[in-house]
């Protein structure tokens, strides 16, 4: 029992290295920029199906999440401190002695000095799970309607906030951001060189991100927190403390959505406003939705479907418009999903899947 | 031993005096039901013991430690099971699930030992499963282990709901009318039930409608009216009651 639920992701590992062949096979490597982009937003997608299919609440300010990862992350390792540390400034000093700054010329040859990626990355995670323990606390005792419009607020918070400051970039967003290291010479960048690398450090992130949410699915909490889904005031009478259970899927969730923040900007080199919107929020949710809210398998297909398509710029300008399109019809005809059809739920029970 | 001792509970909804100053204990072991007509405040009364209500005044003690100001977790981990008057089990689980939510307070797995598997937690999900299935056997509804508990009939639900409720290995059992919405056969069925749960051990508490329920398996017997306490003895005591007779025949 405890590996067969690993089966699946067995699949999708082998599913993974078959495009990267078939890309190889037809020389169409370029897909794979899309497909790394489309994974790590799949890691943001399976921690929001864990809030709204497994918790059952609902989040419009994921994206906030994924912001405050990706900008944090691209603030820290584009700040230049060489000025600062030229002129003695303690705390950086301190930095420096530390090993956690990065020495590095940009292309016009001045000399850089930023915070190293792993740091910003850990600072990135600490301020999310920070921010979300303190949004969590107040707004996830409400209920609904009333949830949904706060995480909407809080989301529109973010939104305006990084559009507003000048380490932010403001409208312009951050650029040139740096890679980053993992070993060797292997980093998370954009660089064409390492395609092929990052496709699979991307499937790799991902994988263990499944990993540890099937595993979570499936054990006491997961249970708690369907529990919590099915009969909250039940699950309280069995000793179930939901508040608490609430607030750490939340922040966990959060997390997960940091963390593509974190890795996609500095894949991609740089974020903008938009990817912290309101917008990509309602995207998110929508995928969750189509792919039928409890089914970590169904978001994350729907999930790496969609935003392929998306990133491919198949939908052209009516992007936004499409994802709209899709939950309202997904609303009226398949509120359960599209996976919970008659007819593909027929086929589901067939094979015998019970997750 | 008094197990649980209620003591000048109260509680208002608006004008409404729902629960009226009602002081009484629970024995160790024995069934006690509390009775009354509609709206006599039983159900209040419970939500109030268990925590899903909060109070105005008066404590409620159990094991001889005051609990009336904790959350409805805290209690259920404290050793006070509870079940529902419209069972509510949980939508999308089997029965064996429902049940193994149920011994939630005695195990420990958190967030990182489930996400990350840690093979401690393998040996207690064991633990929890044989558990589970023993409780099943015991209410002999093992067959519907891994039936949807929602679809189930109304009887079968209410077993799981039983099973569930002991799952956590509770000193006393709250039971909120049991019987309702429950055909002869069933109410039988129900009654047979509480006594072996009763014979475990387990001291327990309920709120009824169903007369012949409550005067065939009850120790002692609580009547509510009103919101106030109007007798409290044995179901013989109770019978010749005069008081109690008036509020369920009228004078």
């Amino acid at each position: 029992m405890a590996l067969k639920k690993h089966l699946p992701i067995a699949g999708l590992g082998l599913a993974l290295i078959g495009v990267q062949l078939i890309t190889a096979a037809t020389g169409s490597d370029y897909y794979l920029t899309q497909l790394t982009m489309t994974a790590y937003l799949g890691l943001l997608i399976i921690g929001l199906c864990l809030v709204m299919g497994y918790a059952g609440q609902i989040s419009l300010g994921h994206a906030g999440f994924f912001g405050i990862g990706g900008y944090t992350s691209a603030a820290l390792t584009t700040v230049n401190l060489s000025n600062a540390l030229a002129s003695g400034q303690p705390v950086v000093r301190t930095l420096d002695s530390l090993g956690i700054l990065v020495h590095g010329q940009n292309i016009y040859g001045e000399t850089l000095l930023y915070i190293h990626p792993w740091v910003a990355c850990l600072a990135a995670i600490i301020a999310t799970t920070v921010i979300a323990f303190a949004i969590g606390i107040p707004v996830l005792k409400l209920k609904g309607h009333y949830l949904a419009m706060a995480t909407l607020g809080f989301g529109i918070i973010i939104y305006r906030i990084v559009l507003a400051v000048e380490i932010f970039g403001e409208a312009d967003g951050i650029s040139d951001v740096p890679p980053f290291p993992l070993i060797a010479n292997i980093a998370i960048t954009g660089d064409i060189d390492q395609r092929v690398a990052n496709y699979y450090i991307s499937a790799i992130v991902l994988i263990i991100g499944m990993i540890l949410l099937q595993n979570l699915i499936h054990s006491r909490v997961g249970r708690a927190l369907t529990a919590i889904h099915g009969a909250e005031d039940a699950a309280d009478a069995m000793g179930v403390n939901t508040a608490k259970y609430k607030l750490y899927t939340f922040v966990v969730s959060a997390v997960f959505a940091s963390l593509a923040g974190v890795l996609l900007t500095h894949y991609t080199g740089g974020i903008s406003p938009s990817d912290a919107g309101v917008m990509k929020s309602i995207r998110f949710v929508a995928i969750v939705a189509i792919g039928g809210m409890a089914s970590l398998w169904g978001a994350l297909s729907i999930g790496l479907i969609l935003n392929f398509m998306s990133l491919r710029g198949l939908f052209g300008s009516y992007d936004d418009a499409v994802f709209g399109t899709i939950l309202i019809i997904i609303m009226l005809f398949a509120p359960d999903g599209i996976l919970r059809l008659p007819f593909l739920q027929k086929l589901m029970d067939r094979r015998g899947d019970k997750s | 031993m008094t197990l649980l001792k209620i003591d000048a509970m109260d509680k208002r909804f608006g004008g409404l005096h729902a629960v009226n100053s009602v002081s009484f204990g629970v024995e160790q072991g024995v069934i006690k039901a509390v009775i009354g007509p509609n709206g006599a405040g039983k159900t209040t009364l419970f939500n109030l013991i268990s925590g899903s209500l909060p109070h105005d005044s008066g404590t409620v003690s159990f094991q001889n430690k005051q609990i009336s100001d904790l959350k409805p977790y805290q209690i259920a981990r404290s050793g006070m099971a509870r079940t529902f008057q419209n069972i509510k089990m949980f939508h999308g689980m089997t029965a064996l699930e429902n049940v193994k939510v149920g011994m939630h307070p005695r195990t420990r797995a958190g967030f990182w030992a489930g996400m990350l598997n840690l093979p401690w937690t393998w040996a207690e999900e064991k633990k929890i499963h044989d558990r589970a299935m023993e409780l099943l056997h015991l209410l002999e509804i093992e067959e519907f282990a891994h039936i949807e508990a929602t679809s189930l009939a109304f009887g079968q639900q209410r077993a799981v709901e039983f099973a569930r409720a002991l799952a956590s290995d509770p000193k006393i059992l709250l039971l909120d009318e049991p019987a309702a919405g429950l055909n002869i056969y069933e109410t039988a069925e129900v009654a047979r039930l509480i006594t072996r749960i009763q014979a475990q051990g387990i001291t327990v508490l309920l709120v009824e409608h169903d007369m012949s329920l409550v005067m065939d398996i009850s120790d002692e017997i609580v009547v509510l009216s009103f919101g106030e306490k109007i007798a409290e003895g044995t179901p013989s005591e109770i019978q010749h009651n005069e008081d109690v007779i008036k509020i369920y025949l009228g004078e």
